[in-house]
């Protein structure tokens, strides 16, 4: 079966809340799924759980299977495993998942390298190099030089948010999570970001996991789309459908603002 | 007269090349500016320096008439109590080591406004969305928009003369976004604020006047409305072609 990941009435809870609960979907090899919802609806746990990267703090129950493999109370070994081979993540505050003491160049030849030896491939440096600077290039860095040798905290949000995407595909993972990987983007580079990701997973048969808020991209990137609100699924079904007749009031509202704001455009607020 | 004047500005960090070139607007006390233009063309670091976390090497930056002088501690001392700013990264702004209700009061604290502090920081999350039950809890104890909230509340609690907000909504799903801009917009009466985002939308709904930034430089400001209907440059033309839309039912 060419299922790539199946959640199956997942729940995840601290001592004293629950924060998801009956949560299930699946997603098949190839395929490019949405997952939109209120802030604090428990999209990124999810996303965390499903890469067994929950906080101490938080309890997963319920099943989340991964490339075959139980995700749910397996040892950390196991996940180790997974992560960075069967599933990527862009996180959602890129500052947080980078390493403020490292230079972008090297943070991003970690995971070529470790993709090159897996796929046994030739791993020498200038092997490395060129692939650091064709994905640097892939992700429309500017500037590949300076930005090689900076830290973090000496680039624009925008261009720490693509040194995560390009983190992220360094690993050509069977299951890539993008977590709101584009709210720090213009939208010209939005739109190529949007490009390269449907043409990656076309190209590789990634399947994508892709949270985000704007409605109109989730529009352009997922054939599928799950709505979320206060830890619970509250609508599912074709992106074109749930986008332009969705059923729940919450999705109404939702696509209500977005019209709001495409009014503001239009000159009509 | 302007709250804000940038004249002539030119920064560069270090040695490097120049980020802003000839930087020059002025904001009305009361006017919410929207700041506008690609990634990496300058935009958060034109906020740092109207912060005065950078000094510019060329031209100067008046705020109410008077020079910003980022080397004076009297003056800055002065100056931080009247201007606030929301960053791009709501984690890293936010101590992790505090409790929220610890961090929403800090600037009634440093700014000795009189009254209940607890009170007005429940009020300020409240209008963001978010309920008094948060305020003993800490920052990675929330999701990306929370923490983004939390942010803006505190932001806003001392009703600061001068708002600096980088990408304060854009972590925010729409429903919260409306709920955000309408409290920006029901408070922009008492205050300035400098809006930075890629959200087009939410410059339009929220901002009367814009500046548009293009690789370190100005090329277009004006009225929003009128930039909107007629952008005269080319980089501007390409920014609001390319802003994503809705898809359309289809027809049946
Ligand atoms: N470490 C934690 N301890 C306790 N509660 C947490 C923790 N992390 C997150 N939560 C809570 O779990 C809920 C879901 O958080 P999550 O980050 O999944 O939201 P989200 O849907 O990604 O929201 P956003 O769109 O704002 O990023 C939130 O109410 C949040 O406050
Ligand atoms: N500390 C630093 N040292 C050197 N260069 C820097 C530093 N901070 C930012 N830069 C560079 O200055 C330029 C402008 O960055 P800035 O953060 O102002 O852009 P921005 O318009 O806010 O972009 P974004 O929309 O991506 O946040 C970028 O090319 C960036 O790499
Ligand atoms: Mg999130
Ligand atoms: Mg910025």
């Amino acid at each position: 079966m060419d299922e790539i990941l199946r959640v199956r009435d997942l729940r995840l809870a601290t001592v004293d809340k629950v924060l998801v609960e009956g949560l299930s979907f699946t997603l098949s090899r190839g395929e490019r799924f949405g997952l939109i919802g209120e802030s604090g609806s428990g999209k990124s746990l999810t996303s965390l759980a499903i890469t067994g990267l929950l906080p101490d703090a938080i309890r997963a129950s319920g099943q989340i299977t991964l490339a075959g493999e139980e995700v749910v109370g397996a040892p950390e070994r196991r996940l180790v495993g997974l992560r960075g081979n069967a599933v990527a993540t862009v996180f959602q505050e890129p500052l947080t998942a980078l390493d403020p003491l490292m230079p972008l160049g090297r943070q991003i030849a970690q995971p070529v390298r470790r993709r090159l030896l897996r796929q046994g491939l030739p791993a020498t440096r200038p092997d490395i190099t060129r692939e650091v600077h064709t994905l640097m290039d892939q992700v429309r860095l500017p500037d590949p030089d300076r930005l090689m040798r900076a830290y973090p905290h000496q680039v624009s949000g925008g261009q720490r948010q693509r040194v995560a995407i390009a983190m992220a595909l360094a690993c050509q993972p069977k299951l890539l999570i993008a977590d709101e990987p584009t709210t720090a983007l213009d939208v010209t580079t939005q739109a190529e970001i949007v490009t390269l990701l449907r043409s990656l997973v076309t190209d590789l048969g990634i399947s994508l996991l892709f949270i985000s808020h704007d409605l109109a991209v989730v529009g352009q990137v997922a054939e599928r789309v799950m709505v979320m609100r206060d830890g619970h699924m509250i609508e599912a079904g074709p992106a074109d459908t749930v986008l332009t007749r969705p059923r729940d009031s919450y999705t109404q509202s939702l696509v209500a603002a977005a019209a709001r704001f495409d009014a503001a455009l239009e000159g009509d607020a | 007269m302007s709250l804000i004047s940038v004249e002539n500005v030119g920064f560069a960090y270090g040695t490097g090349r120049a980020v802003l070139e000839d930087i020059s607007f002025q904001v009305p006390r009361g006017a919410n500016v929207g700041l506008v233009g690609e990634s990496g063309s300058g935009k958060s670091t034109l906020l740092r320096l109207l912060l005065g976390l950078e000094t510019p090497q060329k031209g100067r930056i008046l705020f109410d008439g008077a020079p910003l002088a980022a080397r004076d501690k009297r003056f800055m001392r002065g100056y931080r109590t009247r201007v606030q700013a929301v960053f791009q990264d709501p984690y890293s702004s936010l101590n992790p080591a505090h409790r929220i209700q610890r961090i929403v009061t800090e600037p009634l604290r440093s700014l000795k406004v009189a009254g209940d502090h607890h009170k007005m920081a429940q009020a300020a999350l409240e209008a963001v969305g978010l309920g008094p039950d948060i305020l003993q809890r800490y920052p990675r104890q929330f999701s990306g928009g929370q923490r983004q909230r939390i942010a803006i509340a505190r932001a806003i609690v001392a009703r600061p003369e001068l708002v600096l907000a980088d990408e304060a909504v854009s972590a925010l799903d729409l429903s919260t976004r409306v709920r955000v801009v309408d409290l920006f917009q029901s408070i922009s009466q008492q205050m300035t604020m400098i809006f930075v985002s890629h959200d087009m939308g939410v410059v339009a709904a929220l901002c009367d006047h814009m500046v548009v930034l293009d690789r370190g430089r100005i090329v277009e400001a004006g009225e929003t409305r009128a930039i909107l209907r007629n952008p005269q440059h080319a980089y501007t033309q390409s920014l609001l072609a390319s802003i994503p839309r809705m898809p359309v039912p289809a027809q049946i």
